[in-house]
């Protein structure tokens, strides 16, 4: 037998969950070094971005990229890894469609860097702020410098598959994990490209066990002020549960565990724009036909962007409100 | 350029039954009215998505009008009255994502109020000339795909 084939991961604008994630496989984890030589994962092991510069192009057989880009060290390494890696994979809900992280593009990077180092809350009297470049006496140093909005890998990148979840189940992991090395045995066929892997094709409603009748909501309730029926679903009792747009893959574990859906695994087949899905599913069933009546009920949904575009927002079709873009265009004409 | 008068785009859903004929009783009347919107016919307000919407100013319009029957003569009973509950929510989010409220708009006609119809869309594109150009931009477009390399054991 040659070499085994090489596999890498990476974290791009991310918290880490997904690496977590990947060891939460247990002993699964012994068939990925089995099977693969990992070249290149700056969380479990030593490597420089040099060194993945010196491999020749697609040597990488699978990358795992997680993270959104948000920095033109993210975009590098994005760009990098795709050159060098045969089969680039989305690897969780940051790098699929932005995720947390991706809500920042909601507003300016200069109000990041604001709310960042001049809130009540951060002790920074001489208004320090990192400046991307710094001249001292051993030389010049560069840190990353930010974009003005955040982007999923697939903006920037071409992806070959997607692996939704934030992060992505294990069982879910395991399961694709046993299907890469099926290949290699030449025992299974890669799905067509483009495809979501390690998760349904369905909505979380599909997978949820509660109880469904006919909808008619009178007003919203935050899961903390109200006792809800354990079997009754939870949109049906007003409390904002996304799982109607929202693929399945996760067996429905919030609504099982009494939390509504808050749309971690990303859009459901066929969703073009999840928060747009989730205004149609949400609207449609408000018990109201009175503007003013409406609007009452609406009120009780305090941030409905946040609701609808938790994870999606990156990854919707505005991508970014206008406060980060515009705040790009004015950049864009600087540098012009 | 700048002394050019700024045209808005607008993209407006019609449904089938009231709204639509709303705008042929105008045409047919030989009404005028500004040909800054472009017309989508829908068999229902109630078939609007809010896709549809979203996908309209990611794709560059600068105002969405949605129209449908009065409350109450809707040909599929209530169906506008989702289209209405889907507007307020829509506005909601749209504005936090920085987009005025006054450049979405819904508009009741039925079948016999071309006048109104008409004169509704001069308004509207009024309005929304008045709040300028929205121009969404378009370097978010997904980059070019390349075929899967062929894996071998």
């Amino acid at each position: 037998m040659t070499a085994k084939p090489k596999f890498a991961m990476y974290w791009a604008a991310s918290c880490g969950g997904c690496e977590i994630a990947v060891l939460n496989i247990h002993e699964k984890i012994l068939d990925v070094d089995a099977n693969f030589d990992v070249v290149f994962w700056p969380v479990a092991m030593d490597a420089k971005y040099k060194d993945v510069e010196a491999m020749e192009d697609g040597s990488i057989l699978l990358t795992l990229f997680n993270g959104g880009i948000r920095n033109d060290e993210n975009e590098h390494i994005a760009k990098l890894l795709r050159k060098k890696s045969k089969i680039l994979v989305a690897f969780g809900s940051c790098a699929n469609e932005g995720c947390i992280p991706g809500l920042a593009n909601l507003i300016s990077t200069k109000e990041i860097f604001d709310t960042y180092y001049e809130t009540v809350s951060t002790d920074n009297p001489d208004h320090i702020r990192p400046q991307p470049e710094y001249k001292m006496p051993e030389g010049e140093i560069h840190i990353p410098t930010l974009l003005p909005v955040l982007k999923t890998l697939d903006q920037v990148v071409d992806v070959d598959y997607y692996m939704p979840g934030c992060p992505p189940e294990s069982h879910q992991i395991a399961a694709v994990i046993d299907l890469v090395v099926q290949v290699l045995q030449g025992k299974a066929q890669l799905p067509p490209k483009g495809a979501v892997i390690g998760a349904g094709n369905s909505t979380v409603c599909d997978e949820c066990k509660r109880t469904r009748n006919a909808k008619t909501i009178k007003s919203f309730e935050r899961i903390w002020n109200i006792a809800p029926d354990p079997s009754l679903c939870l949109l049906e009792q007003g409390i904002p549960c996304n799982g109607p747009a929202t693929r399945s893959g996760c067996n429905a574990r919030c609504p099982t565990a009494g939390a509504q859906c808050i749309g971690c695994y990303g859009p459901a087949e066929g969703v073009v724009d999840y928060g747009a899905r989730l205004i149609s599913a949400f609207a449609s069933v408000l018990d109201a036909k009175e503007p003013e009546e409406i609007d009452h009920i609406l009120d009780g949904l305090v941030d409905p962007t946040g609701q609808f575009y938790r994870f999606n927002l990156a990854g919707s079709l505005l991508k970014a409100a206008v406060p980060a873009w515009k705040a790009e265009s004015t950049h864009e004409k600087e540098k012009a | 350029m700048s002394n050019e008068k700024f045209e808005p785009v607008i993209i407006g859903f019609t449904c089938n039954w009231c709204s639509y004929r709303a705008a042929d009783m105008a045409g047919t009347a030989r009404m005028k009215y500004a040909p800054n919107v472009r017309l989508i016919r829908l068999m229902c307000s109630g078939r609007l998505d809010p896709t549809f919407v979203m996908k309209a100013f990611a794709n560059g319009a600068d105002g969405v009008l949605i129209t449908g029957c009065h409350p109450g003569d809707c040909h599929y009973i209530e169906q506008n009255y989702k289209a209405l509950r889907r507007f307020q929510l829509l506005r909601r989010v749209l504005n936090q994502m920085g987009v005025e409220p006054g450049r979405l708009k819904l508009l009741w006609a039925s079948a016999a109020e071309g006048a109104i119809f008409a004169s509704e869309i001069n308004k509207f594109v009024e309005e929304v000339r008045a709040l300028g150009p929205l121009g969404w931009p378009k370097e978010f477009q997904q980059v070019e795909s390349t075929p899967v390399m062929e894996v071998t054991a």
